[in-house]
């Protein structure tokens, strides 16, 4: 009994839920209390015990109907028809049980696939690329080589082509075939799906942003969904601070006040901590866009934690894009936007754009200012004495530069004058680079 | 511990489900399930999910169906244990020791060293931190019960983690912890409900401990009986309408859609308008009953005539 579970739990796991040793002893003794018989009771009762967020319960639903669901008798049956399952012990079937098994498709069929498709290791299975070597080695333990041999031998008889029971066979060991791929592909999506797709991401989350291509930004939601959540969970913390050792009068006189004026119940000030305030500067020319398309995302999928965000944009000059970002989809809205700035870069006057604007209101002493470009003014004034105002202004200064460190400060790079009033400057390739960098704005409120 | 009889309606789910009714409050199966879990396994109920889906009313049916005392511990940000489990009576002791020093003399008499009359007075210590100083708080009171209570410890989401982690003794061993005193483990284990809003994600060390419930909206059928069990008056026409008419509107996309509380308070205004069944004006009238935001509100008011063809031509 334990062993189904033990391989339910492992199909958890391999789908990103954390389930704990403990939880998975609970979930033993709490189906000991309410059996396999009713199949919602046991959906809800490994609901409960096993998946412990509402995500995580749409991931064990999912799974337990994959799992749960099967023409199949139940797998304590199986295991002890397969011994302990290893392939050493499990014998293969001669020719004419196999021509049986694929004749009639009952119960003993799938169990018997099933049974072979576990000797051979297939829930093992991570990649798809994985599932035809698991069919093969499926049919492998069923005895195909038997049958197969039978076949070749009928075949190089002359004449036997139109033997009914050579194509008898053959049409059997299709259907074998057929059946042991779609067994291992149930395999697959039970404990290999969601580590293919774990890994995907990874992958792409590493890749720099630029070599992306259209595919992986169909990946690029979830994945940004992903960061956000992991970043908002990660500086959920709590927001206020014992301020060590400084004693809150006021309030202790009035607790004392119950005691006679004995100040029993001491009372600490707390310190306050600020919640996030950042401003993004976005360059959204040339090759720069689809890194700002991937921060701005980012932010976004961020707003319950930062909830204060403004977002301006500028090439040849600055424009407030918080509106634009809020009410559009993100690609239209990032058209519009290269639109309305269109034109040569210059720093110096997206500076000075922003001094226009309500700067006061926008850049207090708790604002983290988010600069993300290459820093290429094409030989303008890069206007350090404004940016040394906003620098003064502000809480500090992030600035992200998705080009190579080594093209840094040639040509019209001047990323180094702008460095001395940065608190941190660093290069940003890939979409885990930005997280990085969001992750070490939001630790400066924690 | 061992002689507690668990009481009928706990030994099946189905018995759960019809205690819940007993009191109107319509439960599923998985609700039943995992209270029925909690009794026979021991274990606290997480319950998360929107605000207004009956999360708090889960544990208050259940202390009412099941006639066991309730236990209700709202959190908030700065809890502290003196608020939640215990505290002392600082102004009895305080009374207390006022009488010992009058009466130091007698006590003292005849002791001529001050060890003697150290010990003579240590008698006396005791007393000070005994259970009559102690002032019992919820969780503490909860403990005490010698027969069965629900223990509903609110919006666990809102406390500190410094609370959260005081939780975790009394959840896993159902024992409190008092250092004068020592360990006061509970007579009869409490089903224990925690709910949450998720206002803050909640540390793994407590989930792991307790069972999971997730309520959410409620289907078409489930709500048309929450409503009937709620508003008794409701016509069985315009509860078919308002629980369709709710549905649609659950399927805008709101920044608060509606819940089942706002149903049952939407159904019963219309009830006590006398409607016999949904027009558009008098939805429109009393829209604000239904939806908590302006923006939402302006957002479904134009809409109404279309939302409600919809749901009437669906109920």
């Amino acid at each position: 009994m334990e062993r189904v579970l033990a391989a339910f739990v492992r199909a958890l796991r391999a789908a990103g839920s954390p389930v704990s040793t403990s939880e998975t002893i609970d979930a033993v003794k709490a189906v000991a209390f309410v059996g396999y018989g009713d199949r919602q009771v046991l959906k809800d009762t490994l609901g409960a015990v096993l998946a412990k967020s509402e995500t995580e319960k749409q991931t064990h639903d999912a799974l337990f109907e994959l799992y749960f669901n099967r023409d199949v008798p139940p797998p304590e049956a199986l295991t002890e028809a397969a011994g302990e399952g290893n392939s050493d012990d499990f014998d293969d079937l001669d020719v004419e049980s196999l021509m049986n098994l694929a004749a009639n498709g009952g119960q003993n069929a799938a169990a018997a696939i099933e049974r072979a498709a576990a000797a051979a290791g297939a829930e093992s299975i991570r990649f798809a690329t994985q599932v035809p070597h698991f069919v093969r080695r499926t049919l492998q333990l069923l005895g195909i080589d038997h049958l197969d041999q039978r076949i070749l031998e009928r075949l190089q008889q002359a004449g036997a082509e139109d033997d009914r029971q050579t194509q008898a066979m053959m049409a059997a060991r299709d259907r074998l075939q057929r059946r042991a791929r779609e067994q291992v592909q149930r395999y697959f999506e039970i404990y290999g799906k969601s580590a293919t797709e774990n890994f995907m991401n990874d992958v792409v989350a590493n890749r720099a942003i630029e070599k992306l291509s259209e595919h992986d930004e169909a990946r690029m939601h979830t994945l940004v969904a992903r960061l956000a959540k992991r970043l908002a969970d990660k500086h959920a913390r709590r927001r206020r601070l014992k301020n060590r050792g400084m004693l809150d009068i006021r309030k202790t006189i009035r607790r004392a006040t119950a005691h006679d004026g004995v100040p029993f119940d001491l009372a600490w000030k707390f310190k306050k901590k600020d919640r996030p305030k950042i401003v993004v500067l976005c360059d959204v020319s040339g090759s720069v866009a689809r890194y700002v398309t991937f921060l701005l995302m980012l932010l976004y999928a961020l707003h319950e934690k930062v909830a204060d965000l403004r977002a301006f944009a500028f090439s040849a000059h600055l424009a407030d894009v918080d509106e634009t970002l809020r009410n559009n989809e993100f690609e239209t809205a990032m058209t519009q936007i290269l639109r309305t700035v269109a034109g040569t870069t210059d720093y110096g006057k997206a500076l000075s754009d922003l001094m226009e604007t309500d700067f006061e209101g926008v850049i207090d002493r708790r604002t983290t200012v988010l600069v993300l470009g290459d820093a290429r003014s094409n030989y303008g004034n890069p206007r350090l004495d404004l940016f040394r105002e906003i620098a003064d202004r502000s809480k500090r200064i992030v600035w992200l530069n998705p080009e190579l460190p080594a093209l840094w400060g040639f040509g019209d790079s001047c990323v180094y004058q702008y460095k001395p009033f940065c608190t941190t400057l660093t290069h940003c390739a890939t979409v885990a680079d930005i997280e990085r960098a969001i992750d070490d704005i939001l630790k400066a409120y924690d | 511990m061992t002689k507690y009889q668990i009481p009928k309606p706990l030994t099946s789910i189905d018995g759960i489900t019809e205690a819940l009714a007993s009191v109107g409050y319509i439960s599923t199966q998985a609700i039943s399930t995992t209270v029925y879990l909690a009794v026979h396994l021991r274990k606290p109920v997480l319950v998360e999910g929107p605000a207004g889906v009956g999360k708090t009313d889960l544990a208050q049916s259940l202390a009412r169906g099941l006639d066991f005392p309730l236990s209700r511990l709202q959190c908030y940000e700065g809890l502290d244990e003196t608020k939640a489990l215990y505290e002392w009576k600082y102004g009895k002791q305080l009374l207390y020791t006022q009488i010992l020093k009058e009466k130091i003399h007698e006590l003292t008499e005849g002791a001529d060293s001050l060890e003697a009359s150290l010990k003579k007075l240590g008698d006396f210590q005791d007393v000070f931190f005994s259970r009559d100083f102690l002032e019992p708080r919820p969780i503490l009171k909860a403990m005490e019960q010698k027969t069965g209570s629900v223990l509903l410890v609110d919006e666990i989401d809102k406390s500190d983690e410094e609370f959260e982690a005081l939780l975790l003794e009394i959840l896993s061993e159902y024992q409190v912890t008092v250092p004068e005193i020592g360990t006061i483990a509970a007579k009869v284990p409490p089903i224990v409900i925690l709910t949450s809003n998720n206002v803050r994600e909640l540390g793994d060390a407590l989930k792991r401990r307790c069972l999971h419930l997730h309520i959410g909206f409620p289907e078409q059928v489930r709500e048309q009986r929450i409503v009937r069990a709620r508003v008794p008056d409701v016509g069985q026409k315009l509860l078919e309408q308002v629980v369709a008419f709710v549905d649609k509107v659950r399927n805008e996309k709101l920044r608060k859609p509606p819940s089942i509380s706002e149903t049952v308070d939407w159904a019963r205004t219309l009830v006590l308008l006398h409607a016999e069944e949904l027009e558009p004006r008098i939805v429109q009238d009393t829209l604000g009953v239904l939806l908590k935001r302006q923006g939402d509100i302006a957002e479904i008011v134009d809409r109404v005539d279309e939302l409600l063809v919809e749901s009437v031509a669906g109920a």
